[in-house]
């Protein structure tokens, strides 16, 4: 198999104005590689939510999208807090984001279920005080 | 329909629209924006009361054909310079997001 494009960016903590940079630029990067448009919103959306999550509640972070010939896998990791518990933060409508946040339109507990939602595998991987680690593929056949 | 031909039938104010061309087909109404990230379709006229710089973004990843700012809420003149730059169709209405929406049945 040969070897996948891979585009990495480090994502700016607690700086709402510029989260959604790097979504942007790899909605470009994909345009240019010719990709649908179906996909290439999947993934733009799946990466702006977890930009998005990483500035509410882990200071930043880095994003790693690798391209391969079938599938594009996403790597979100950060050196936040960790995620205590995992099913409850999939649920749609769970949020422990702040006033300020839900204020400028998140923090409404649909970050990790849009982010399951538009790919076709999704893992985490969170410890506490450490960070986390979250894993998407999305097929592109 | 285009943009450009939805806001003229329905008397909207053009806030920015880089993207003249752009089809517009069907709505969706929120201000909650992964709520819209997760709900709204692609081509879809957004109609929201939300003006801070991350609709832009939304805008742009969620492929939307406009957004249309309810209640005749104003962006700031950076925004609208991020909006242009980033070929997100802006438009405005006076109106309530209810009867925005209500203007645009039966057109797209």
């Amino acid at each position: 198999m040969s070897e996948p494009l891979i585009f990495h960016f480090d994502i700016n903590g607690d700086d709402f104005s510029t989260a959604g940079q790097a979504s942007v630029q790899i909605k470009k990067n994909l345009r240019q590689l010719g990709l649908s448009p179906e996909i290439i919103r999947r993934v733009s959306i799946a990466m702006y939510e977890g930009e998005i999550n990483m500035v509410i509640h882990a200071h930043g972070g880095t994003a790693d999208v690798k391209v391969f010939e079938n599938y594009i896998e996403i790597i979100l990791a950060d050196n936040g807090p960790g995620i205590k518990d995992i099913d409850l933060a999939m649920k749609e409508g769970y949020s422990t984001a702040s006033d300020t946040t839900r204020s400028l339109g998140f923090g409404a507990g649909m970050g990790l279920p849009n982010m399951k939602r538009y790919t076709d595998d999704i893992k985490i991987d969170s410890i506490l005080d450490v960070g986390t680690v979250v894993t998407m593929r999305i097929n592109i056949s | 329909m285009t943009v450009s031909e939805l806001s003229a039938k329905c008397g909207f104010e053009t806030v920015c629209v880089p993207d003249n061309k752009r089809q517009v087909s069907g709505a969706y109404i929120g201000d909650l924006l992964s709520w819209v990230m997760g709900r709204a379709s692609a081509d879809n006229a957004w109609i929201t009361i939300m003006s801070n710089i991350n609709v832009i973004a939304v805008a742009a990843l969620t492929d939307v054909a406009c957004v249309i700012l309810a209640e005749d809420v104003c962006l700031d003149d950076e925004i609208v310079n991020t909006a242009k730059s980033k070929g997100v169709n802006v438009l405005k209405s006076s109106l309530s997001a209810y009867e925005t929406a209500i203007l645009l049945t039966d057109k797209i």
